[in-house]
């Protein structure tokens, strides 16, 4: 199974075993790891399960869609480039040993 | 152990009030009193991805199990609070215990209205995570046709679904049109179209007077047949244990700007709470994820002595067949309002004015709009209808301008 790993904002690491097809904000979720929010579930109604991916995977992702590109003009850390929702990341082969970065703050 | 903050009602509002304390920095015993058997989990997707079968149901839970104990959240699962001792500080539980607390936050929730008519128990409900993993199972095995009693958002939500599984539908509602409470005639209007055009049954003006097995009657005595009837008729608050503690109730449990009640220590959130709201231009309670995560964290400031008046925008989402409809604000007071983009490309957004100034905004499909609502709202940007409706004016530079002034 293809693992993601996670970086908190003050750098602990968490890598997790992640089931193809199920998002990066999910497992987040489901194991624990802080500094991903998701009030709305997955609903992209919320923008608090912003992460900073890896430069090095960031053009494996698929295309940022119409609502993601609007939501993500709304999150409270700054958006960056290699900004996305984490509940918008799907897990796929390509993406196997994906790193992202969690911002300082999600509210 | 010294009493710390106890929560009653394992809702988001409940689960996010426990998060809130520990992220700002509470350091006493949390509980967290969960009626129901499960650990807290999101209500939204159970009328909409779950039903469709898009999600799986161990994907609905807000937190991992591991992170109630990591936090030191004392989560109570199957537990009912009978009563409130003010005087002594104490809840009652219905398993015979009872938990001191230095803060009481009344997280109750809500639940579903029932059919006031002979044979109401043959209709189906959802409000639960049971009931949603019993509805989809019967929606599955429906043949005949699905009969959706009210046409509010639930309703709605399992009749597009319904739709989407090839079952034949028939939505009825009493009054005089879809989603009455919440939107205006124009979306009304626009989602009834949507609805028949997809093959829906709409019937309004309509009530149910019997509810049988297989079929219900109409107020016009007419039968229609079906095999799954489900009712989605609105909520009624919990408020039964803060009216017996002596506290006040009105539509909900009332409290101020702080969300808290007529007794200092105790506080009420989410959908159980009748407080004070601006963008109402009154008391309002509200019942959305918008609602129960923002009062949840403005009590836990509170608690934590960083106390603000609760002031968040009101913002509430549905999914229908393939359309996404977002609300920011609150439109029922308006006296004018105005269309940006396209109806008929279901691509366009009402503004709503009240004496010339913005109150909400309904976006359909135009995720831009709704973003830009909040903020202008949130921010109190002026802006004209005209403005609104001139699709070459330039709302994101509008309120851009507005933030960073």
């Amino acid at each position: 199974m293809p693992n993601v790993t996670y970086i908190s904002y003050k750098g602990e690491t968490t890598t997790i075993d992640v089931p193809l097809g199920t998002t990066v904000m999910e497992n987040a979720i489901k194991n624990g790891i802080d500094g991903i929010v998701a009030e709305c579930g997955g609903a992209m109604m919320c923008a608090t399960c912003h992460v900073y991916v890896d430069p090095a995977f960031v053009d494996l992702l698929d295309p940022i869609g119409e609502e993601q590109d609007e939501m993500l003009d709304a999150t409270a850390a700054e958006r960056k480039p290699n900004s996305r929702l984490s509940c918008q990341i799907h897990m796929k082969p390509q993406l196997a040993g994906l790193i992202v970065r969690m911002p300082d703050r999600q509210t | 152990m010294q009493p710390g903050v106890v929560i009653v009602g394992g809702g988001q509002a409940g689960l996010e009030a426990a998060a809130a304390l520990r992220t700002q920095g509470y350091e006493g015993a949390v509980t967290l009193v969960c009626e129901e058997a499960h650990a807290p989990y999101q209500r939204p997707p159970l009328s909409k991805d779950f039903l469709t079968g898009k999600q799986e149901a161990d994907s609905v839970f807000l937190r991992a199990l591991a992170y109630y104990e990591k936090q030191r959240i004392d989560l109570i699962l199957g537990e009912r609070a009978t009563e409130i001792n003010r005087g002594a500080k104490l809840v009652h539980l219905a398993g015979g215990g009872a938990i001191g607390y230095a803060q009481l936050i009344l997280a109750l929730g809500a639940r579903n209205r029932t059919l006031p008519v002979l044979g109401a128990e043959n209709a189906v409900y959802l409000r639960s995570l049971d009931e949603a993993v019993t509805l989809k199972q019967r929606l599955a095995e429906a043949r005949h046709g699905v009969v959706v009693i009210g046409g509010g958002f639930i309703g709605l939500e399992v009749a597009a679904a319904a739709r989407a599984a090839g079952k034949p539908v028939t939505v009825i509602e009493a009054a005089p049109r879809l989603m009455a409470r919440a939107v205006s005639p124009v979306l009304s209007n626009f989602f009834l179209d949507v609805h028949r055009a997809q093959g829906a049954e709409i019937l309004l003006n309509t009530s149910v007077t019997e509810v049988h097995p297989d079929a219900v009657i109409l107020s016009d005595g007419r039968p229609v047949g079906a095999d799954l009837i489900v009712a989605g008729i609105g909520v009624v608050p919990y408020v039964e244990l803060a009216r017996e503690a002596g506290l006040e109730v009105n539509d909900g449990i009332m409290v101020d700007e702080f969300l808290r009640t007529v007794d200092p220590d105790i506080f009420a959130i989410g959908d159980c709470a009748d407080h004070p709201n601006a963008f109402a231009g009154g008391r309002a309670r509200l019942e959305s994820v918008q609602n129960a995560v923002d009062q949840a964290k403005c009590v836990a400031r509170v608690i934590t002595g960083n106390a603000a008046p609760y002031r968040d925008v009101p913002w509430f989402w549905t999914d229908q067949y393939e359309i996404r409809f977002q609300m920011a604000g609150l439109s029922g007071s308006h006296d004018h309002s105005v269309i940006r983009g396209s109806i008929p490309d279901r691509k366009f957004s009402a503004f709503y004015f009240k004496q010339g100034q913005l109150l909400a905004v309904d976006s359909v499909n135009r995720f831009g709009d709704h973003i830009t609502a909040r903020k202008m709202l949130a921010a109190g940007t002026p802006l004209t209808p005209e403005q609104a409706a001139d699709e070459a004016f330039d709302l994101k530079k509008l309120a851009a301008a507005q933030s960073a002034g």
